[in-house]
């Protein structure tokens, strides 16, 4: 009996020894797929000491491509949080048929490969384009130019805060908002004061994921842009740029900005997490 | 008021909150302008080719072999990825140790990491003079098992973040009654733990294979780039496009697409067969 007990108590848990291996095969792992290419990045950006690394910084074209990635994102964050806030409203507080279609609708642009994504508007705007040629006779450019670039952006980032937020205000109902409307608030003022609260922590969340893939945006980018220095290279075409010269050190000091900027995304994203779990509906995208 | 409500059973009760014609009328013209015109943009482009010319430059030698190398090195990475991510999320939701919720926020850095900077990074680490590069055997960088090494990197968290809220919920009922029947702890874990997150581990395995197919930043930089050898299917869109021939990179361009819905469609019966298995469970 008391063997039996033993067996049962013992089952449910492995032993130390398979525990500490399992724990550091996949601590290596990690290490080695993760840490080791982060590590990398600010080892060769470092190679040649701190002055060479502000040189390569310094210099207009790198300045251009850090403006340019700042301009596109201060666009693309603030409209598809817009949007995604919308999208939300639609699916999350009102019923309709076919909400299940529209939601798979929503997410469509994280199936799409980027390449195709920017060949999209490349094939709308190009100059043997659907609009092409309406666009170069009231001499508008997009593709090759800023205005492609924002598009590009703009489809890679559309889900994220819509994602992130039908599933949580989905979850918290809608009592809260038909309590105030019935006390008299209108529609704009129940959003504002009541839902808006609610959603605030998970709808920042959407933002800072938005905001990453928009600064680190390539492929679809890359297919828009025409990679024309010093006017339609984001920073990570500046990247490749570099790259392609053998330029590496210049290339890993640009990349280690990028790096960076995904540390920083990762501290916010974990300090939410930890902070405001229950208000995050999809922790871990 | 309680036999009205009866005698209507079928009919949803309208919302009372306000905006759903503002909402939803800007939710479509969004959605329409800037990801469903697009993408028919393609559809439409490569109808206008016909049948036998879109043949002939979508499933061209060369666009076959590019096919083959990213459908091939997805699966090798998706299969990679399963068996660490399984292990990842295991330790991750099974064990206490120092650095675990470290190791957990590490997880994610390829969805925050630009492609194009792992691109670079794991060029240098895997090259022939390189850290890890030089102690192996055999080339990695600049051959097709570059451009797994490159799929591994951006599809790991995919696994992991789907199959650990899984495991987290799995009651330890019965496993417990699996032990009292007898069963050696990888007996439990082969016949009743694995069976239990298979569909959440299939999800995984999906989620990394599809991510792993449309990837072009992390992939190129390692790849080498040999048309027939070590090009993957959208860095050959690039390239046609580059070469101002739209018509092979809208044929190309089209096949990729219906790949991508077909496994969005698979992914889709998965999560929904298991939500209706957890449903009738529950």
């Amino acid at each position: 009996m008391s063997r039996a007990q033993h067996t049962a108590r013992a089952a449910v848990g492995e032993p130390g020894a398979v525990r500490l291996v399992l724990i550091l095969l996949a601590l290596g792992w990690l290490a080695l797929v993760i840490l080791l290419p982060l590590f990398a990045v600010f080892a060769q950006a470092f190679a040649r000491g701190w002055s060479t690394y502000r040189d390569t910084i310094a210099q207009p074209d790198t300045l251009a491509a850090i403006r340019l990635t700042l301009i596109v994102a201060a666009i693309a964050v603030p409209v598809n949080t817009v949007f995604g806030i919308v999208m939300a409203w639609t699916i999350a507080k009102h019923d309709f048929r076919g909400k299940d279609f529209f939601v798979s609708l929503i997410d469509l642009p994280f199936s799409v490969s980027p390449v195709v994504a920017g060949l999209c508007f490349v094939l709308l705007f190009g100059r043997n384009g659907w609009f092409g040629s309406w666009l170069s006779a009231h001499d508008i450019q997009v593709v090759f130019a800023v205005p492609g670039i924002v598009l590009a952006t703009l489809f890679v980032t559309f889900p994220f805060v819509a994602r992130e937020l039908i599933p949580l205000m989905t979850a918290q109902g809608r009592d809260e908002e038909e309590a105030a409307l019935t006390l008299g608030a209108n529609g704009w003022q129940t959003f504002w004061h009541v839902t808006l609260p609610n959603i605030r922590w998970g709808l920042l969340y959407g933002m800072l994921l938005t905001n990453a893939r928009a600064m680190g945006e390539f492929g679809a980018v890359s297919v828009i842009s025409g990679h024309i220095r010093g006017q339609t290279n984001t920073m990570p075409l500046q990247v490749e740029v570099l790259y392609n010269e053998y330029n590496f050190t210049g290339a890993f000091a640009v990349a280690s900005l990028l790096a960076g900027l995904a540390l920083v995304t990762l501290v916010v994203k974990t300090a939410l997490e930890w902070r405001h779990r229950e208000q995050l509906a999809g922790a871990g995208h | 008021m309680a036999t009205a409500a009866l005698l209507v059973p079928r009919r949803k009760r309208r919302s009372v909150i306000p905006g759903f014609g503002l909402t939803m009328g800007l939710t479509v013209v969004w959605l329409s302008f800037l990801v469903l015109i697009p993408l028919a943009a393609v559809f439409a482009r490569s109808a206008g080719l016909g049948w036998g010319h879109f043949v002939d430059v979508g499933l061209s030698d060369r666009a076959m072999r590019a096919y083959r190398l990213s459908f091939g090195g997805s699966l090798a990475a998706a299969a990679i990825n399963s068996v660490f991510g399984l292990l990842i999320a295991w330790v991750l939701v099974r064990y206490e140790f120092p650095g675990r919720r470290l190791m957990s926020a590490f997880v994610d850095l390829p969805f925050a990491l630009p492609t194009a900077v792992a691109g670079i990074a794991l060029t240098a680490i895997y090259a022939d003079t390189g850290w890890v590069g030089r102690l192996l055997p055999f080339p990695v960088a600049y051959k097709p098992q570059g451009v797994v090494v490159a799929m591994v990197f951006i599809g790991l968290p995919f696994v992991v973040r789907t199959v650990e809220p899984v495991l987290a919920d799995l009651g330890k009922g019965i496993e417990e009654a699996a032990a009292t029947l007898g069963a050696g702890r990888l007996t439990t874990f082969w016949r009743v733990i694995l069976p239990e997150i298979a569909p959440a581990l299939l999800t995984g395995f999906a989620l990394a294979f599809a991510r792993a197919v449309g990837e072009y930043g992390s992939v190129i930089f390692i790849a080498g780039n040999v048309p027939y050898v070590s090009e993957i299917a959208p860095l050959l869109i690039v390239t046609q496009l580059e070469q101002f021939d739209y018509e092979g990179a809208t044929a190309i361009a089209t096949v990729m697409l219906a790949a991508s819905f077909l496994m969005l469609f698979v992914i889709n019966l998965i999560q929904g067969r298991e939500r209706r298995r957890l449903g009738q469970e529950a």
